[in-house]
């Protein structure tokens, strides 16, 4: 969409892992790019594959799963790259955020020294300049008095202090991008809107590319540019946030969006549901969209034919990418 | 005024810990909390983790001592009972959890675990009326008799979850506390629950104590509110009165802090999230507990705590509270 190559382009990727029943194909050829200093929210269901298109990027991906198609971060290609070249890239070219800050930080190091050992490992910085730029890296993801917290150990700290230490050590190294994974989802909702905040303030002023895995739209609509909503392991529409919100095309997208209860909308009797369930992922996939058993418009074609995901354009000049039989749903 | 199931007065649930230094210590994860349940109504408990909300399940429950207060149910004080006197209540009163899968009995048919309670409660009912009732109640809940043979593992988490509310159901309770029972499932599925406990609701005329980290969750079904902060009452009563017009701060911070799915109004988002942290419970603040986050605190809040106060509608505790509405 801009004229700058992306940072991250995603090309018809797809996960299957081997197991004893038989193969799970838990991404279904999905493709997006990010641009440099953008965000992209993936959001979905659990097993809708936006967690696996995730680890699958940063080549983490355990030895039953076979990984098809292209990722490529800033021209490079990651899918089939060696152990030695991602081990590298990682880290320095791309972060992680995980879901648990508590997990993914060394309980017995100082969470200064955590910092320090990255830069000394990767860029073989000298304790003096490790110090200075872990505390420039704190202050960054607003750690308030990081001289002090400089020397406590993760247990001493807050949840949301912890989770943004976890995104501080993910940055310490400049990558260009940043891929966090439900990073608020165990979170209290007061914790997770500093933590939110934080995500905005680095991609402003950092540049950093972000793609924020998550199942909730309501955090997406504040941290993200766009959104591509997944469902059986394919993305179903990709927007610019602000149209994906104000008019969702995909029939899945509108029904996730009116299932959940507003706190700025009149009380309702009843919840909207998506009646019944996603679909396994088992087994050979069948012909029809994967959302159509579910669908309250679904038609004929709808289970016969995979609808391609497509540009449109509307009448107000926006674009969006939809994979959807109908043209408008009622 | 119809007369309350449920009657809590003053309840302080207390943990003997070891403080700094090995010094023992008193942690009150409950303090002085009270409120009341009608028949057929939904009270929504929120506050942050670590606030309270479990522990006054489990002290309802009687799964924890209590320290002080009364616990009514009917009219009967079961605080300070003892376990064969808390039998009946064992069968009025029934609970179902955030994690279905970790609740139920791996070893149990769906069937089994939905019958147990009548196992329990009713022995002398012949087994195949058991059964009969287990196989209703699963009809109820949407699953039906065909899963009566099945797993737990082999069933989804939301399928889990109604099995955990059959078996809540089975041995018609009058009231049911679900604590975070709706958090782990995935958005589709969280509303087809909701409107499950609804409809249950508004059939059996069941009362329910619904504890949510989820505000839009807890205001969706609540028509009564309860907001704890460091086990304390920070406000309480009508729900729709509270959230259209909240008079404490942090009730305030905690509806402002959810994340509402329109980037409009996100972006906008003006009002800073709660600073600081929660304190140690062991080390509370003197006076409002909720002073050394708030941003009205004067030095009143550090000396006096805020008796409970205000209009038919909803009760707050604190000094400085936020304006009620011009009619």
């Amino acid at each position: 969409m801009s004229a700058a190559p992306p940072i991250l382009s995603v090309r018809d990727l797809s996960v299957r892992f081997a197991t004893r029943r038989g193969s799970v194909e838990a991404v279904r050829g999905v493709s997006f790019e990010v641009a440099a200093g953008r965000s992209l929210g993936l959001v979905g269901e659990s097993g809708s594959g936006k967690s696996q298109t995730c680890y699958a990027i940063m080549g983490l991906m355990p030895g039953n799963a076979t990984v098809g198609g292209s990722a490529r971060l800033e021209g490079e290609q990651l899918v089939g790259a060696t152990r030695a070249r991602l081990d590298a890239l990682r880290g320095r070219r791309m972060g992680l955020v995980f879901q648990d800050p508590m997990t993914a930080l060394t309980p017995h190091m100082t969470v200064g020294a955590q910092l320090c050992e990255i830069l000394a490992y990767h860029e073989g910085a000298g304790s003096a300049e490790a110090r200075r730029r872990a505390l420039e890296i704190m202050e960054r993801v607003r750690i308030t008095d990081p001289e002090r917290r400089f020397e406590m150990y993760p247990f001493e700290l807050s949840g949301g202090m912890r989770q943004r230490i976890v995104i501080a050590t993910a940055l310490v190294l400049r990558p260009a991008l940043l891929i966090a994974d439900e990073p608020t989802t165990a979170l209290d909702v007061t914790v997770q809107a500093e933590v939110l905040r934080t995500f905005r303030a680095v991609v402003e002023h950092t540049g950093t590319s972000l793609v924020l895995v998550t199942h909730d739209l309501g955090v997406v609509a504040g941290a993200c540019d766009e959104v591509a909503v997944m469902y059986a392991g394919r993305i179903v529409e990709r927007a610019a946030t602000a149209d994906l919100f104000h008019a969702p095309a995909h029939p899945y997208t509108r029904a996730l969006l009116a299932c959940r209860p507003r706190l700025d909308d009149p009380p309702v009797a009843r919840l909207r549901t998506i009646e019944g369930q996603p679909p396994s992922l088992a087994g050979r996939e069948d012909d029809g969209c994967a959302f159509a058993p579910r669908c309250g418009f679904a038609q004929a074609a709808c289970h016969s034919q995979r609808p391609a995901l497509l540009t449109r354009r509307a009448a107000d000049g926006t674009t969006r990418e939809v994979a959807c039989h109908l043209d408008a749903p009622p | 005024m119809s007369r309350s199931l449920l009657q809590v007065e003053a309840l302080s649930v207390h943990f003997p810990v070891r403080g700094r230094g090995g010094a023992p210590a008193t942690l009150r994860a409950v303090d002085e909390v009270g409120f009341t349940i009608a028949p057929g109504e939904t009270l929504g408990v929120v506050g942050e983790s670590g606030c309270g909300k479990s522990t006054l399940a489990r002290a309802l429950l009687r799964l924890v001592p209590v320290a002080s207060g009364t616990i009514r149910f009917d009219g009967t004080d079961y605080s300070r009972t003892d376990e064969r006197a808390l039998r009946p209540l064992r069968r009025a009163m029934r609970m179902v959890f955030q994690d279905p899968l970790a609740s139920l009995n791996p070893r149990f048919t769906v069937r089994q675990a939905v019958r147990e309670p009548l196992d329990i409660f009713e022995p002398r009912r012949p087994t195949r009326e058991r059964d009969r009732l287990a196989d209703a109640m699963l009809d109820r809940v949407g699953l039906g008799a065909a899963y009566a043979e099945r797993y737990p593992h082999e069933l989804s988490g939301g399928q889990n979850q109604r099995v955990s509310i059959a078996r809540a159901l089975v041995a018609e309770p009058r009231l049911v506390i679900c604590d975070e029972a709706v958090s782990a499932l995935d958005v589709s599925i969280q509303a087809q629950i909701l409107n499950l406990l609804a409809d249950i609701q508004r059939d059996t005329g069941i009362a329910l104590l619904f504890i949510s980290h989820d505000l839009s969750v807890v205001r969706h079904l609540s028509r009564r509110l309860l907001v704890l902060y460091l086990g304390r009452t920070m406000e309480c009563g009508d729900a729709a009165t509270i959230f259209a017009n909240p008079r404490h701060p942090y009730t305030r911070s905690l509806i402002d802090a959810v994340p509402v799915p329109d980037p409009a109004i996100e972006r906008a988002r003006r009002a800073p999230p709660l600073p600081g942290d929660l304190p140690s419970p062991l080390a509370p603040p003197s006076g409002c507990v909720f002073r050394t986050r708030c941003p009205r605190a004067s030095s009143v809040c550090a000396i006096t705590p805020p008796p409970l106060r205000g209009g038919p509608g909803a009760l707050f505790a604190c000094h400085h509270p936020l304006e009620e509405p011009t009619p």
